[in-house]
């Protein structure tokens, strides 16, 4: 696999293609976050697990190429143990830049996983809030 | 390794390399010299011209023009022909699912004032003959639809096509790069004005091609310069990959019954197999289809992910429509054509077959297919 020239993916792409970590969901996440559309090409769902601000678990599901689902591996990786702070402050380039560079057509449409993981720190937001605005 | 993409590129066949390779270093002369030497490599030129109108049953080898590719033939019989005809008509008309080589020069005519007619095709790939017949008028100067389409399979009802287009006298372009060699083609019986050929989807040498000319037909050169090929195709012939490509059409011609139902027996097992797959589905037309030919799609998952799965894990090598593995990002126009849905265009996988295949392939795709789309869908959030 090593020396078998690929379509301009690095080979920490596609070890993270070919060995996705932290896949799948939570049964009681504390954030979800979906971007894309299947119709795009690329669908991405991170959900999260905190405590005390702290991402303690991420998992990620993802409809696309393998770019994308690097991506979204590479992501959780980035995320976890991260305070919510932290993890805001992750950028699509950096995601790429751990990943050791896309090829140019990649970066807009694949590289969505920091936006899902951002949606999903505003969803364990917005759930905190409902949670500490409800009676009693 | 299995390769399954033989639309894309083809090894070329040992019997065919063996006989151009002399051209190379040793009988190199310039067809166009009148020496020894030159007079050495015209014959083989010509020779070259023989086989190819022989493969297609043109009346003469006189209607052959070699070219560099078939994108360039495409662009020759396009241009030249719009443009040597201008002044009786500029309707051109093309089918949805066409190649790029064939929708881009229609598309940069267009803009140039021409006036272009986008025929459907229905869910299986077939031109709407009904459509056509309205839209073919004494404005069209020329109608362009492929035999057969490279992505899909579909085999084009020719014969009806050219009733249609010839009721008004029009010409009609087709390109045969994926069809020919492998569907019985007869330009003359087919009537078809123009067609494209390509040497490497025979097993011959990338860097030749043919467009087949039928007498009577009026076109314009686009590439002018020393005169070759009649003055249409003007540039010092690539002897090797013609003298190649001549030799691949004598075998194609002579082996295609043969090679093709054993292609064929090999595909069939492979589309039984592989639709065993839950949600997976045969794109294009079930049987009016290339014999070498099956193109798939499947639900919930990415095509890209599935060819580099493929390929890594399985060293499996197929292509797919999707719109991930193209520079642009755009769909496939042809799924879009055929009227599936932007996502389920995503999810395509497309095999086509050549000499190296064997039966043996079928159990070792067929189980390396099964469980990429486990893999994927198993990551997938639909």
């Amino acid at each position: 696999m090593e020396d078998r020239p690929q379509i301009g993916y690095s080979k920490k792409v596609m070890d993270h293609f070919m060995n996705p970590r932290n896949v799948g969901d939570f049964a009681d996440p504390d954030g979800v976050g979906t971007v894309g559309n299947p119709v795009c090409g690329d669908l991405m769902q991170v959900s999260i697990k905190v405590e005390d601000d702290v991402i303690t678990d991420v998992r990620f599901k993802t409809f696309g190429c393998g770019s994308a689902i690097a991506t979204a591996s590479m992501v959780t990786e980035m995320a976890k143990g991260k305070t919510i702070e932290e993890a805001e402050r992750i950028t699509r380039s950096d995601v790429a830049d751990e990943l050791e560079g896309l090829p140019p057509v990649k970066m807009h449409c694949s590289n969505l996983a920091a936006d899902a993981l951002h949606k999903a720190i505003e969803d364990y937001r917005a759930r905190k809030k409902e949670v500490a605005a409800a009676p009693g | 390794m299995v390769y399954l993409d033989h639309a894309a590129a083809s090894p070329v066949d040992p019997r065919v390399l063996a006989f151009c390779s002399r051209y190379l270093a040793g009988d190199y002369g310039n067809p166009s010299a009148l020496y020894s030497l030159g007079l050495s490599a015209r014959q083989a030129l010509e020779e070259a011209r023989e086989r190819v109108a022989a493969l297609i049953h043109a009346e003469s080898p006189k209607s052959i023009v070699f070219t560099g590719s078939a994108t360039e033939s495409n662009n020759l019989a396009i241009r030249g022909t719009a443009l040597r005809n201008r002044k009786e008509g500029t309707h051109l008309i093309v089918s949805a699912i066409e190649h790029i080589s064939v929708m881009n020069p229609m598309k940069d005519l267009q803009k140039a004032g021409f006036d272009l007619t986008v025929a459907p095709v229905d869910g299986e790939g077939v031109i709407d003959a009904a459509f056509l017949e309205e839209a073919v008028s004494a404005e069209t100067t020329l109608v362009s639809i492929n035999v057969a389409n490279d992505e899909i399979g579909t085999v084009e009802p020719v014969r009806e096509i050219s009733r249609i287009v010839h009721e008004q006298g029009r010409y009609l372009h087709m390109n045969a790069t994926a069809a020919a060699g492998r569907v019985p083609i007869d330009v003359v019986r087919d009537g078809i004005d123009l067609l494209t050929l390509s040497s490497n989807d025979l097993g011959g040498p990338r860097g030749a091609a043919a467009l087949y000319i039928a007498p009577g037909v009026r076109i314009a050169s686009v590439m002018p310069g020393g005169g070759q090929e009649r003055g249409l195709r003007s540039g010092t012939e690539n002897l090797f990959a013609i003298a190649g490509m001549g030799e691949a059409a004598r075998y194609a011609g002579a082996e295609m019954a043969e090679e093709m139902a054993r292609e064929q027996a090999i595909r069939d097992a492979l589309v039984r197999e592989v639709l065993t797959i839950d949600e997976s589905y045969l794109t294009g037309h079930p049987t009016d289809r290339l014999p070498n030919h099956a193109s798939f799609r499947f639900s919930r998952i990415e095509g890209e992910s599935i060819l580099l799965n493929l390929d890594t894990l399985f060293g499996i090598q197929v292509a797919t429509g999707s719109a991930c593995s193209s520079r642009t990002l755009e769909p496939s126009h042809v799924l879009l054509a055929i009227g599936l849905a932007h996502e389920e265009a995503h999810g395509s996988v497309v095999m086509s077959l050549g000499r190296q295949n064997t039966q043996a392939d079928v159990p070792v795709v067929a189980d390396a297919m099964a469980r990429t789309v486990e893999r994927l869908r198993s990551i997938s959030p639909l």
